[in-house]
């Protein structure tokens, strides 16, 4: 038994309108790992996570889950597996604990055995008031959030979520993802594709980047981070400024008098720059990053992809 | 818990999904073919039939009876399914059976059991409603009437199975009903017997499949039919089996539902 819960291995996709959606992809997720699949749009995620769970055949390679390989036995390799699709894909006209106790149904658990499984899941997520309305009545966000209590009603050693929180507010998401991070403290591997790159870096041990069907970079969210050379901070300051200061090797803006960014290489000291702006007297409120900074990096690796 | 236990676990589950869908909408399932099919034994029945007289030695309303019942259970139990699985895959909610680790098997067997079990229920309503007008109805050989009602709500389901793993819009799951199967029941020998019709006729209502599950139907519940029991019994088993084996050959192909 290797200590993989996913292993791909030349994963080649290619649709009858011609179009190569994967061209050869290796990856491999560890168990027990929170990880983080980016890319944009179109750039092979779905077709990736479509083929893990079935729902798009492959054209060539191989996928083991859990070494399980989906050739050999997939509906195996299902039962480790649960997956929150991108899109809703729950009956509308069923009733919010009726869908998820069929779903355990499909997984061979009686309607007795999953009734306390249910009731917790549906608590835990916010949803049991609503147990007995029809899903159609449920906001968008509740919606997301059955799609989660679904997947999980099997105990799936590996969890997939595709772009999870898409329209959902940010309370309800963090709220998700506290759920999240606690079922992958207790063992499950997940394996997240999301645009909120901000989400991903907060939460994700290890990452891989896919880009016209090829992964273009795979390595530890902390590896990937360290590899950013200027890092940007918004500074707000307690005084207005009426110009612009002076600081050999930081490149400064003002946004607005109060307000100071700055520009800082990996190799120059954050230290060293707060004891210069002490010396021109002046003093910082507070201090935050200008922008996502896992963000940054995506945009560098994906252009020069082009 | 053993597999074999799982997967029927997962067959329960998905049989009564199938069944709950249709009782939820009963007032469109189980209500029309009552509805239709009281209409056709007041108008055909009662005011049209004295005046035809007898066909094949029975009261025209008792000729039609089985014919009758026959109709509503092929409608019934082919929409059923033809809806249902068209139904999961334009709300996407096949992928949760997709996902699953259920065996194709299992999934086809959930919906032809939903298919049949609004077919037969169709059925039985639409012979209670029968017995408003023609009291005096008994059912001659119960064993081979059940055998044909069961074994064709097996075969239509299967073909309502097929349509919908091929159908893209709604407009496909109406055309096989609408202009193959309604005309073909019609000429079917439901309203009448074929002997009735010249000798060319009689030769062409031969092609048409329907005319054997009518008349077989006709010989469980009234002992007369046009033709042989044996045979028409024999090509609705060789139908399902080949339409059962073309089934779960395209679903493990992934036709019409996989990328």
């Amino acid at each position: 038994m290797s200590d993989l819960a996913l292993k791909i291995l030349s994963l080649e996709k290619k649709y009858a309108s011609g179009v190569k959606a994967l061209d050869g992809i290796d990856l491999e997720v560890k168990k027990g790992d929170f990880f983080a699949l980016l890319g944009p749009n179109g750039a092979g995620k779905s077709s990736t996570i479509g083929i893990i769970s079935s729902l798009v055949t492959k054209t060539s390679g191989s996928v083991k889950i859990f070494d399980i390989d989906i050739d050999e036995d997939f509906n195996e390799a299902k039962r480790k597996l649960g997956v929150v699709a991108q899109e809703i894909n729950f009956s509308p006209f069923e009733k919010v604990e009726d869908i998820v106790i069929t779903q355990a149904g499909y997984y061979g658990i009686s309607a007795s055995q999953a009734k306390p499984k249910t009731e917790t899941t549906l608590k835990r997520l916010g949803l049991w008031e609503k147990r007995s309305e029809q899903a159609r009545n449920l906001s968008g966000g509740l919606k997301r959030r059955l799609m989660i209590a679904k997947a999980l009603i099997h105990d799936p050693e590996l969890l997939i979520l595709d772009e999870p929180t898409a329209g959902v507010d940010i309370e309800l998401r963090r709220g998700m993802w506290d759920f999240i991070s606690e079922i992958n403290n207790q063992g499950t591997t997940i394996i997240l594709t999301t645009h909120y790159l901000e989400e991903a870096e907060q939460l994700c041990k290890n990452i891989a980047i896919i880009d016209k069907g090829k992964i273009v970079e795979n390595t530890s969210m902390k590896e990937l981070l360290s590899k950013l050379d200027v890092q940007s901070f918004v500074l707000d300051l307690n005084q207005p400024l009426k110009n612009l200061p002076s600081i050999t090797g930081y490149a400064m803006t003002l946004s607005d008098p109060s307000t100071l960014v700055v520009a800082i290489e990996k190799d120059k000291s954050i230290n060293e720059f707060f004891a210069e702006l002490s010396k021109m007297g002046i003093s910082v409120k507070s201090m935050r990053n200008e922008s996502n900074r896992l963000e940054e990096l995506f945009m560098e690796i994906v252009k020069s992809n082009d | 818990m053993t597999r074999n236990k799982e997967i029927l676990n997962s067959l329960i589950t998905l049989t009564v999904r199938e069944v709950r869908r249709f009782l939820r909408i009963w007032v469109q399932t189980l209500v029309p073919p009552a509805v239709t099919m009281s209409l056709y034994f007041v108008i055909f029945g009662s005011l049209i039939g004295p005046r035809i007289g007898e066909m094949n030695g029975l009261d025209y309303i008792q000729f039609m009876i089985p014919g009758l019942v026959m109709l509503s259970v092929i409608t019934s139990s082919y929409a059923n399914v033809v809806s249902s699985f068209f139904g999961v895959k334009f709300q996407r909610s096949i992928e949760e059976l997709m996902i699953s680790p259920m065996p194709n098997i299992v999934i086809l067997t959930g919906f032809i059991i939903g298919g049949v079990a609004r077919g037969v229920m169709v059925g039985i309503i639409v012979f209670l409603v029968s017995l408003f007008f023609y009291p005096d109805f008994t059912i001659v050989d119960p064993l081979l009437t059940i055998s044909v009602l069961i074994l064709t709500a097996i075969l239509f389901s299967l073909m309502g199975f097929l349509n919908a793993i091929y159908a893209d819009t709604f407009d496909d799951i109406s055309v096989v009903p609408t202009f193959v199967l309604t005309p073909l029941i019609y000429l079917g020998g439901v309203f009448y017997s074929i002997t009735i019709l010249p000798e060319f006729w009689q030769k062409v209502s031969l092609a048409n499949p329907m005319l054997y599950v009518v008349n077989t139907f006709r010989q469980g519940m009234l002992g007369v039919s046009d033709i042989s029991v044996s045979f028409s019994l024999i090509m609705q088993v060789f139908f399902i089996i080949l339409f059962g084996a073309f089934a779960l050959y395209l679903l493990k192909k992934g036709t019409g539902i996989r990328q």
